[in-house]
């Protein structure tokens, strides 16, 4: 095992007020260490100083939560393909390297404290139609519902999706386009979500754009940085399935609320 | 105290039916009267949530991460059990049933258990209707794989994420409800404390992890689905932020702690790799099936590389030790035999802490491209980690803590002794006994959130008059300012360590002496030197800025400070059971081969320990395992 000696650049700042980069020295980083437990390093050295820990997210610290959320050298997640910052290692970097850290940064994900974003603009899309609308106890057996091994595995790719936002941070227009086509299109595309399909595909679009999310224009940034690696197809068939629910809607086919019954 | 685990009287079979004939029911107009408080969104937390709210509770959940999303159930790997028999190979709820009690060295509550296999087929058609893409097969029938522990194919399972798919299944049918009004959602909020009035548990005091306000919450009944306390180790497979608090401060409220010495390690983890490891993963132990576990014969061969080894010098352990099952024996007695090789001296790796996972011979046979198809994922994992190529030297791999089987006591109705107070998923004591099985943590916290509280709770709120209670009562006012005390103590503290440093050292003597093998003489000497830390801890922590604003140092002291008291508790159950039992191994109580020796003449009880005042003397209460269907056996792998 070898260590680093390295300069870092920290973003800090506080709820509300302007935020400034903080020269860092890390020296001395084992390069077994991953980026998270580097992190961890010097704030113990921060702290040993008398000095306040940078404040980051964090929790499981093996790539499924998603609530690892930092921009390093301007690439979400940093420089290894489909990881993590959780999961992305020091060997990665070199001795002398200058590394940029900072947070995921989108008007929908406020900054919270230096690396901490607020990302509950991703829990409201959510709620505003990705679910089947089921109740506990009601469902017939598993095997009634017959769903081909391709539909299956198409649907869990998009499943992956972690919510971490590294795709709207890699977006020049901040859009949530990747993660809200993967969330719609998992349910989308099974039997059991499409009653639901286009109140789903209108309300969770309508809300994405409310949230102050920016436009899609294609330039894929999201599928580069996405660590779970969701394909941009999956926009492809957000924006047919909206096409097809925005043209019933402007006719009236679509119920927008449900009724009372008799 | 006497406790009574209101199980229901007749035959196993129909316990739960008749349980659920018998349970009260609540008019439509009158639930909504009531308030219930979920603390915790994983599986358990989730799906309790989103059925109390369907059926017209009015339903507050909290976490303390940033979404419901993100709870540590969403990292389970391998699968989740139903006793569906797709397979048509001779599953039945009973055997699942059978099963689930062996596998916890019959230490398990049986009716609890039963009910857990009967509910077990209704989770999974659950979650299907949700939209959870389990695995299919090309018929489009759902797909099935074994696990450790049974004999028949009867795990459900998304990939390696099948935590993740189910989680979100849950989240789904909780942001529905959070939608329709129904529940209201408090992320990045901790639990502080339980509020009792009149021994009722009528409420809970909060911190808003963001702006570090201190806050009141009255409810009608509380559910705690707060997980296991495995991170009292330091190292472990959980979260970084799982932690013991709520049920710990539970306990201190009167609610009985049972079995913690019941803790589960995993073999095959990544070792150790240095002192800054702030976690540990977990490989998923299908590996066994193709890789072989040596260690070198000789300590002068422990630095060399493994090639440099000759095949004459290489010590196959678990294949000479229990040639019938070889790699593949049970997940307690491989991680036991891996200790007993690296405190000989024999471990690899840095720290010495480490066995060989070795494929050579299996890619000999079968070709590296097969053991790419069978474990692609894994070998990249584990490069990611380590830097290593698990097809050109052999893997390294060491136990580590995994799972928690003890937890808060509870009843029939997953309620505690302090009545309001409920507990299900990993946070309460009662389906796995000593040691569970692989892929039955999914379906317990699924069972209790979607199928168990939505019909018992009502046992208890029948009898409550809803709202009865308000944050003006002054039950609420004494809570709020213990827990500001204790913040103002840690921010003022002019103390020299950091959160972490005590932490690290009080994991690394609770897993050195009550972690895969305890013995008398070291859970003596931990029960004499937690305490000191806990001294140490109280002068010399220091956490840095404030409390009011997002503070992460400041969240940790609370936990840690818990970890301290609850590990001496630990400790002591560990010392009180005198045999061995599933994840509870006492090297006093082996038999000549090794293996664990329980003691069911004594010790065929739950141990429920009462908070007194004095952490290093709680009382023991015993509730009797009373075993109808199952005859005790003893577990032979040979």
């Amino acid at each position: 095992m070898s260590q680093l000696n390295l300069h870092l650049k920290v973003w800090r700042q506080n709820a509300g007020q302007p935020g400034h980069f903080q020269d860092i020295e890390a020296p001395e980083i084992p390069d077994h260490a991953s980026f998270l437990e580097m992190m961890d390093i010097i704030n113990e050295r921060l702290i040993a100083k008398g000095q306040e820990p940078v404040a980051f997210d964090h929790d499981c610290r093996e790539g499924i939560c998603g609530m690892c959320s930092m921009q390093i050298n301007g690439v979400p997640h940093g420089p290894e393909k489909a990881t993590t910052t959780c999961q992305l290692h020091m060997r990665k970097f070199r001795t002398g390297d200058t590394i940029w850290v900072e947070p995921f940064r989108a008007k929908a994900f406020p900054v919270i404290k230096d690396l901490v974003v607020n990302r509950g603009a991703f829990d409201r899309i959510q709620q505003a139609g990705g679910f089947v609308t089921v109740r506990t106890g009601a469902p017939q057996d598993a095997n009634a519902l017959p769903i081909g091994k391709e539909v299956a595995d198409a649907a869990m790719d998009a499943a992956a999706c972690i919510g971490c936002g590294a795709c709207v941070a890699a977006c020049k227009n901040a859009s949530a386009m990747l993660f809200v086509s993967a969330k719609a299109g998992q349910l989308n595309l099974l039997p059991q979500g499409q009653p639901e399909k286009d109140r789903r595909t209108l309300g969770m679009v309508r809300q994405m754009d409310k949230e102050g999310f920016g436009n899609c224009t294609n330039q894929y940034e999201c599928e580069a940085a996405c660590p779970k690696e969701i394909s941009v197809r999956w926009i492809t068939k957000l924006n047919r399935d909206y096409a097809v629910a925005a043209v019933k809607d402007a006719f009236g086919n679509t119920r927008k609320e449900a009724g009372g019954g008799d | 105290m006497s406790l009574n685990s209101n199980i229901p009287s007749g035959p196993m079979a129909m316990k739960w039916s008749k349980h659920k004939q018998d349970s009260k029911l609540i008019n439509p107009k009158n639930k909504r009267k009531f308030t219930i408080l979920v603390v915790g969104s994983g599986l358990a937390g989730s799906s309790a949530a989103a059925t109390l709210s369907e059926l017209g509770y009015k339903v507050k959940c909290f976490c303390f991460q940033d979404s419901p999303r993100r709870a540590h159930s969403i990292a389970a790997q391998g699968g989740i059990n139903a006793a569906k028999n797709y397979q048509n190979d001779g599953d039945s709820v009973h055997r699942l049933f059978y099963d689930t009690v062996k596998g916890g060295d019959f230490r398990a509550r049986e009716s609890n258990v039963h009910r857990l296999a009967e509910v077990s087929v209704s989770i999974i058609d659950q979650c299907v209707a949700q939209g959870v893409p389990f695995a299919r097969e090309y018929g489009g029938m759902m797909a099935n794989r074994s696990f450790g522990g049974a004999q028949v194919s009867r795990t459900f399972y998304a990939r390696g994420q099948t935590g993740q798919q189910l989680l979100l299944g849950a989240y789904s049918a909780l942001n529905k409800e959070i939608a329709a009004g129904g529940v209201q959602m408090f992320p990045r909020t901790e639990m502080l404390d339980v509020v009792t009035v009149d021994g009722h548990a009528k409420g809970i005091v909060t911190r808003d992890l963001v702006t570090g306000k201190i806050e009141s919450h009255a409810g009608d009944a509380v559910l705690l689905c707060t997980g296991g306390y495995g991170n009292v180790f330091y190292l472990s497979t959980n979260a970084m932020g799982c932690n013991v608090t709520a049920t710990w401060r539970a306990h201190r409220k009167g609610a009985l702690f049972a079995n913690p010495c019941y803790t589960q390690i995993h073999p095959t983890c990544i070792p150790v790799s240095g002192e800054y490891q702030s976690k540990l993963t977990l490989m998923s132990e299908s590996l066994r099936n193709d890789g072989r576990i040596w260690v070198p014969k000789n300590a002068a061969d422990v630095g060399k590389p493994a090639a440099q080894i000759p095949e004459a010098d290489r010590d196959y352990f678990l294949e000479r030790k229990y040639p019938s099952f070889g790699n593949l024996a049970p997940r307690d007695i491989s991680s036991r035999a891996a200790k007993e090789a690296c405190d000989a001296g024999l471990g690899v790796g840095p720290g010495g802490r480490g066995v060989y996972l070795d494929f050579a011979e299996a890619i000999g046979q079968f070709g590296q491209k097969t053991i790419a198809e069978r474990y692609g994922n894994l070998f990249a994992m584990y490069e990611k980690i380590t830097g290593e190529n698990g097809y050109k030297q052999p893997m390294r791999i060491y136990p580590a803590v995994h799972y928690t089987m003890g937890g808060l006591w509870v009843d029939y109705n997953l309620m505690s002794n302090l009545p309001g107070l409920h507990v299900l998923g990993e946070a309460n004591f009662s389906d796995h006994g000593a040691n569970r099985l692989g892929a039955s943590a999914l379906m317990q916290g699924l069972a209790d959130g979607y199928f168990v509280i939505p019909t018992t709770i009502a046992n208890y709120l029948v009898h409550q008059k809803p709202g009865s209670v308000t944050t003006e009562h002054p039950e609420f006012k004494k809570a709020v300012e213990v827990c500001t005390a204790q913040t103002k103590q840690f921010l003022n503290n002019k103390g020299k360590r950091s959160v972490d440093s005590f932490h690290r050292e009080l994991g690394l003597l609770v897993w050195d002496k009550c972690g895969m093998a305890r013995d008398k003489a070291g859970l003596t000497e931990a029960l004499k030197r937690i305490p000191e830390m806990r001294e140490e801890f109280k002068t010399n922590v220091v956490v840095p800025g404030s409390g009011n604003a997002c503070n992460p140092e400041l969240e940790k002291a609370g936990r840690v400070a818990d970890f301290m008291e609850f590990g001496e508790l630990l400790c002591l159950d560990a010392l009180n059971r005198e045999e061995s039992c599933g994840g509870h191994f006492r090297t006093e109580h082996q038999y000549p081969d090794g293996e664990a020796k329980r003691d069911d003449e004594n010790f065929s009880y739950a141990a429920a320990w009462e908070y007194t005042g004095d952490f290093s003397k709680p009382t023991l209460n015993k509730e009797p395992l009373i075993f109808e269907e199952v005859h005790l056996a003893v577990r032979s792998y040979k």
